[in-house]
């Protein structure tokens, strides 16, 4: 099992290292230059001069290639154009947000799809098989946005004054000022260091925040502001998984092991759960990798209709506003994230199918 | 998943006077396929709907200049005194920001989306067919080069690739004549983007394919009476996967109609005056609980047209290609 780690984790440097080039070529890729893009069209060549001398724009592109590589390295991601401050700085403001959101859409998907898919597969052909598969295929043919668009309407419109009117955008009601977890367990922390950065980092989502400081009231107001984003970014991963869980057991359980298991006299749930889904799960870990690339890109979407500062808007705006700082360092952290994802699934098949490590 | 259905009598029939063509056998795969069914008639309405629709709903005086206007004239006229009306007699589906009628420009988007749509399909299919061929005819470096490619661009999320693409392209092409109406440029930058960022699945699926009919005799024959390898993958191979690139194809055309969606809802999309599904859901945000109308009705033609593609896809994967997997 080691060897096969480590020979996968080998493997992934080409790709990082690719990604890393195709990148900063695509960043480059963006027509008309940054200098005005920022300035404003009535920039003098002079100011540019120097705008693109402080940033290091002037020189030959493999040399800004070599530099960007070796401050990458050191985990330098340089500044923003825009807002005039370190993307690391950024990056921590605004990953929390982005994580918290597909976190939530990754559990609400997986926590109803996989049931739904066993139950449909289990009953197959019954009403709940054929309104979850109806249901599946209205999920993956609605827009993000439009199921978003939606569903703010919904309750934050026609249930107002009930006790299911939910907000339709931000993360917290205004007033509300959430207290850093560290703060309230008295911890010191000095500024700066790296356990501090990883606790602003942590303090930065709400939701696992106001759990960790106890504070209750704060929390009943971010799940309420996170519930609607997260059930429209969730909707498309969902049906997948629902689709492929159902396809994939229905596959495992027409199988003779399953028969001599149910002539064994087992009981359906031990079955179903101890023997069919494990070897059903391969396809659906598959899916499962495959949709959190979708997850992220709707995630783009979602913050746009919710008004959530998170990665995926600020990226957007970014690739608008040609600021070259951000566009790399978010689609770096996207690639690296994305290839220890894939790295992931495939750990996990070769935990869950032996086959796959021996070969 | 092992089920065995006899043959009806009306099959064994059919057989004693004549076999059925492969076309016949495909659409009584079809027909089992009920949804499938369903979704073919409810496309074939929509089909209708933003074919000769305009003739019916896109038709009336365009009050600034005092015209009477038709066709798409009439879906760009806009009326500012008339803008954000709710749905009336007048204009069922209501006004959009400039007082433009919503109806109207539902059936002329749908045209843009849809041809988007159709052509992302064809510049996908062309890159998807090409590079899986080749890669698994050629295989060695070839298809590791290519397959590689093929996983990085997998890895990028693909809207963050749609939107540095159109950004980078947009707003360089000339507007262009085809079937009779102007296509603006960004609509051409669109189909291109959308088609250079979905080929992906395609071609491992095209791939996939040819790496195990290589290995057949008659290819191997072929090649022992010294037909060219051009000739080989196009006349031999690709004929042979047709039923997964079939398949494909068809579920292709609703991502690329999401997908336009997606880019035109950012602003990246496809530029007005020309119409489509997408960027009328632009300004949606800003008129979420003032203006409904105004999102509702070009997500909804959306929903209901990716739908039934999708159902339509599924039953043609019935019908074509049996033994294949859903979603890989």
């Amino acid at each position: 099992m080691t060897t096969y780690i480590l020979r996968r984790l080998l493997l992934s440097i080409p790709v990082i290292i690719g990604i890393l080039f195709a990148t900063f070529a695509l960043a480059r890729l963006i027509p008309s230059d940054p200098c005005r893009a920022m300035l404003g069209e009535k920039a003098t060549d002079d100011v540019c001069d120097q705008f693109l001398e402080r940033h290091g724009l002037n020189k030959p592109i493999p040399v800004q290639f070599a530099v960007y590589m070796g401050e990458i390295f050191k985990g330098d991601f340089g500044n923003s154009f825009r807002f005039s401050m370190p993307v690391t700085e950024i990056l921590s403001q605004r990953l929390p947000i982005t994580i918290e959101l597909s976190l939530a859409a990754l559990s609400i998907s997986l926590l109803v799809g996989i049931p739904l898919g066993i139950i449909s597969a289990v009953r197959h052909n019954s009403w709940v098989d054929v309104l979850t598969m109806l249901w599946a295929n209205i999920g993956v043919s609605m827009p993000v946005f439009w199921l978003g668009l939606m569903l703010a309407y919904f309750f934050s419109l026609t249930l107002k004054g009930t006790p299911f009117q939910l907000p339709p955008s931000g993360r917290l009601s205004p007033g509300l000022i959430p207290d850093p977890f560290f703060e309230v367990w008295n911890m010191t922390l000095t500024e700066g260091t790296t356990i501090y950065i990883i606790a602003e980092f942590i303090s930065r989502m709400n939701i696992l925040n106001s759990i960790l400081s106890g504070d209750w009231k704060v929390f009943k107001d971010a799940v309420q502001h996170m519930v609607l984003p997260a059930v429209a970014l969730s909707t498309i991963p969902m049906a997948l998984i629902a689709r492929m869980s159902r396809s994939s057991m229905l596959e495992v359980l027409g199988q003779d092991y399953i028969r001599t298991a149910r002539a064994k006299g087992l009981k359906q749930r031990t079955v179903v759960i101890r023997h069919a889904l494990r070897n059903a799960l391969l396809p659906i870990v598959t899916v499962v990798g495959l949709s959190l690339g979708g997850l992220l890109g709707g995630a783009v979407l979602t913050e746009t209709v919710f008004n959530l500062a998170g990665v995926g808007r600020i990226l957007y705006e970014a690739i608008t506003a040609r600021d070259y700082g951000i566009v790399q360092a978010f689609t770096v952290v996207i690639a690296v994230f994305f290839v220890a994802l894939n790295l992931i699934v495939d750990i996990s098949y070769a935990y869950l199918d032996p086959r796959i490590r021996l070969n | 998943m092992t089920t065995i259905t006899l043959p009806e009598t009306s099959a064994i029939d059919g057989m004693k006077n004549q076999p059925l063509t492969p076309g016949q056998l495909m659409w009584r795969r079809f027909r089992k396929h009920k949804a499938a069914l369903f979704a073919l008639g409810g496309m074939i309405v929509l089909l209708l709907y933003i074919w000769l629709g305009g003739l019916v709903f896109s038709r009336g005086i365009c009050a600034p200049t005092g015209e009477f206007l038709t066709a798409e004239a009439y879906a760009n006229c806009n009326d500012t005194a008339q803008k954000l009306q709710p749905p009336s007699r007048e204009h069922p589906f209501g006004t959009d920001t400039i007082g433009r009628d919503i109806l109207a420009r539902t059936i002329y988007g749908g045209q843009i989306s849809l041809t988007i749509g159709i052509f992302a399909v064809i510049v996908e299919v062309v890159v998807g067919v090409l590079v899986g061929a080749v890669a698994g005819y050629f295989g060695g470096w070839i298809d590791d080069l290519l397959m590689r490619v093929t996983e990085a661009m997998l890895i990028i999320p693909s809207l963050f690739l749609l939107i540095v693409l159109s950004k980078a392209i947009g707003g360089s092409v000339p507007e262009i004549q085809f079937l009779g109406r102007a296509f603006s440029g960004s609509v051409v930058v669109i189909i291109f983007v959308i088609g250079f960022t979905s080929w992906m699945y395609l071609a491992r699926i095209v791939r996939a394919n040819v790496l195990s009919l290589k290995e057949m005799d008659y290819i191997s024959a072929s090649r022992a009476l010294g037909v060219s390898d051009a000739r080989i993958i196009f006349k031999h191979l690709l004929p042979n996967t047709i039923a997964p690139i079939i398949v494909s194809s068809t579920l292709g055309v609703a991502n690329a109609i999401t997908s336009e969606a997606y880019v035109s809802f950012l602003g990246l999309g496809v530029q007005t005056p020309t119409a489509s599904w997408g960027n009328m859901l632009d300004s949606a945000v800003k008129y979420l609980q003032t203006a409904p109308w105004l999102w509702l009705f070009p997500g909804l033609m959306i929903m209901l047209t990716v739908l039934c593609i999708n159902f339509i896809g599924d039953g043609l994967r019935d019908a074509l290609d049996p033994r294949s997997t859903r979603n890989v």
